[in-house]
């Protein structure tokens, strides 16, 4: 278990383009990490960087006491879980589980005592015999994760380890996983582009986009405190509404009425989540449903609301029809962004 | 409607069916025929033997001759083209500067005819004034005739085989290399494991099916080319670089005689099929087909 530091860590691939810009955050002792954000962000990138897979092209990067920049990655004491899992197809399960402990000349029977146990964990005991082919996907999900545990390295490491199941399994696998990490109290960094993973696994969530962080937070942080307009319709399903008003004389104003208190004059991009819009017989507000689309547990209203389109967010209880529909807004849910730069007012 | 299918199918593969036929297996069973009787000639009219041809071949020195050099000859060309095709695409399988013209280079003595590069080689060879010659005479050697001498011309003739092979298998090691994917080095890499240990232990195992499919093809080649024997040695001198395939065109061409060809050209089938099945039975339990 260790303390990840990274230094204004800085990634210029050798074609000139910044794939991470320089970034700088702490990851503490047992934390569980989510780096999430859309393909291409350099998520990966951030990853390799710490793993050693890709060169530091700038900054420093401190895993436990070590600046660990010029280390070589097998003496990163660091264990990753790649999104296609990178299993030896030629070998057992035992054997792809055990080759770490292998390569570093530990003894045989000590390997066959720690395979059995990561086994057992992951309960592939049934397994440890057969060939990565001869298994399910989340078979080899978990020898991929046996692999990682058996070397009870300083930091595991996670490239969008579930994005190659299906739903349910993937659902399942990520309570595992958290699980285990809990357990075994490693550090970990996971990266995902996928928000429910990150909200629900997550420690701390640091959100990317463009090779640069967003935002870094808890998950409730980052899901009621956006700090830009890119956090707010990335993270949560459906995305928060982003509303064009203005700021009068102190006031809020949309559609002619005022919203909430605010500093300042001038444009503003208001942020609702659509379950902080309720219907309201009366509610101050009027909107416009257009369409409903039924989630079974909740329905999403699709409405207009001066000019623009928001979703609403209702419990299946809540009657709802095509049409008018007035409702109130919780004021206190309500986050403002500057509309020129998207960050957070 | 089923009919029809199978009219059609016969009617596409008849003209393949019928070259096969014709040129490869009625030859082979007439080979086996021939084999058993005696050459006509003259007035002796062709006669039944049985085994005669068969028992003849132990008594003929230069038929022993050819079959030890034949192994010889096999024993050296195809392990080493096949370790320095790996070796050469170990080399140019990743991209660098100048890769291109690397792979390049290394291929073109596959695209020039045996013969051709034969005759490259006789001039790479010639006593005097060719290249290894005047290489030797730089650092004060005596001048030597390599492909000249009994006890250097079968050498010399394996190496132009090695030479001119190796650029093809590389190819095929080239494209097998593409398919070990990138991600499980990086997860060896951070396993602790050193680049030789990974090739050894995941890259080899993982190209066996290749390694396999090359050697087989290097062993029927040993037995096969012969081309640059015609012109650099014509098996000589002393039968020295005598291989079975020249001796048979020795005995069936020069010599006209056909039935003693045939024998030995059943041999050599019998040889190449035994080679070929014994290697996909030993390397069946080693090799890893995904
Ligand atoms: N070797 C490379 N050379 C040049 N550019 C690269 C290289 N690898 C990645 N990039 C670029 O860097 C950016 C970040 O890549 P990265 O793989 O980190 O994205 P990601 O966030 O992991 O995306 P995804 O979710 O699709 O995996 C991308 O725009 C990519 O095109
Ligand atoms: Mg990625």
């Amino acid at each position: 278990m260790a303390q990840v530091t990274l230094n204004a860590l800085r990634k210029i691939y050798p074609n000139g383009y910044e794939a991470v810009k320089p970034a700088s955050f702490t990851i503490e002792k047992g934390e569980f990490v989510v780096l999430v954000g859309p393909s291409g962000c350099g998520k990966s990138t951030m990853l390799r960087l710490i793993a050693g897979l890709e060169d530091i092209t700038d900054g420093v990067l401190h895993i436990g006491e070590r600046v660990v920049n010029s280390i070589d990655p097998a003496d990163r004491d660091i264990a990753m879980v790649f999104q296609n899992y990178a299993l030896y197809p030629h070998m057992t399960v035992r054997k792809n589980i055990g080759y770490g402990l292998k390569n570093r000349k530990i003894a045989k029977d000590i390997i066959h005592q720690k395979v059995e146990e990561a086994a057992h964990l992951l309960n592939l005991t049934d397994y440890l015999d057969r060939k990565p082919s001869q298994l399910s996907g989340g078979q080899r999900q978990r020898v991929a994760m046996g692999r990682a545990i058996v070397r009870d390295p300083l930091l595991f490491l996670f490239d969008e380890p579930l994005s190659n199941l299906d739903a349910k399994l993937r659902n399942q696998m990520r309570i595992e996983i958290k699980a285990l990490q809990r357990r075994l109290g490693v550090t970990s960094v996971y990266v995902t582009h996928d928000q429910v993973e990150a909200m629900t696994m997550a420690d701390r969530i640091i959100v990317m986009n463009g090779g640069q962080i967003e935002q870094i937070g808890t998950p409730s942080e980052v899901y009621h405190f956006p700090a830009s307009t890119f956090v707010a319709s990335f993270m949560g399903a459906p995305a928060m509404n982003l509303l064009d008003a203005s700021v009068e004389q102190g006031a809020v104003v949309l559609g002619g009425q005022t919203i909430a208190a605010l500093a300042g004059h001038g444009p503003v991009t208001v942020g609702i989540r659509p379950e902080d819009i309720v219907p309201d017989a009366h509610g101050d507000h009027a909107i416009e449903v257009t369409l409903i689309e039924e989630l079974g547990a909740h329905r999403i209203l699709h409405a207009i609301w001066a000019g623009q389109p928001v979703m609403v967010s209702v419990a299946k209880d809540v009657v709802a029809a095509v049409g008018p529909l007035r409702v109130a807004i919780k004021a206190a849910a309500l986050s403002f962004f500057d509309p020129r730069t998207g960050r957070r007012l | 409607m089923m009919r029809r299918e199978w009219i059609y199918a016969w009617l596409l593969v008849l003209p393949a069916f019928v070259f096969l036929i014709t040129f490869t297996h009625l030859p082979a069973v007439e080979a086996l025929v021939n084999s058993v009787w005696t050459t006509a000639k003259g007035r002796r009219p062709s006669m039944f033997v049985g085994l005669g041809n068969y028992q003849k071949m132990l008594q003929d020195p230069i038929f022993i001759k050819a079959m030890i050099n034949s192994g010889l000859y096999a024993a050296l060309t195809v392990p080493t083209s096949i370790a320095l095709a790996l070796a050469m695409a170990l080399l140019v399988h990743r991209p660098f500067k100048g890769v291109a013209a690397m792979r390049m280079a290394y291929f073109t003595p596959t695209v020039l005819p045996l013969v051709a590069v034969a005759n490259i080689w006789l001039f790479f060879y010639a006593p005097g004034f060719g290249l290894i010659d005047q290489i030797r005479q730089f650092f004060g050697f005596a001048s030597a005739n390599y492909a000249g001498q009994p006890d250097t011309a079968l050498y010399s003739v394996a190496v132009v085989t090695i030479w001119k092979e190796a650029g093809f298998f590389m190819i095929f090691f080239l494209a097998a290399l593409q398919t070990v994917p990138e991600t499980l080095r990086e997860a060896a890499a951070i396993e602790g494991c050193s680049k030789w240990t990974f090739f050894r232990r995941v890259t080899l195992p993982l190209i066996m099916p290749t390694t396999l499919f090359v050697s087989v093809n290097a062993v029927i080649n040993a037995f096969r080319l012969v081309d640059h024997v015609f012109v650099m040695t014509k098996g000589g001198p002393d039968n020295a670089s005598m291989l079975l395939l020249y001796y048979i065109f020795e005995t069936g061409f020069r010599y006209w005689d056909t039935a003693y060809a045939a024998a030995l050209t059943v041999v050599l089938i019998l040889i190449l099929s035994l080679a070929g099945l014994g290697q996909f039975y030993a390397a069946d339990k080693r090799v890893h087909y995904k």
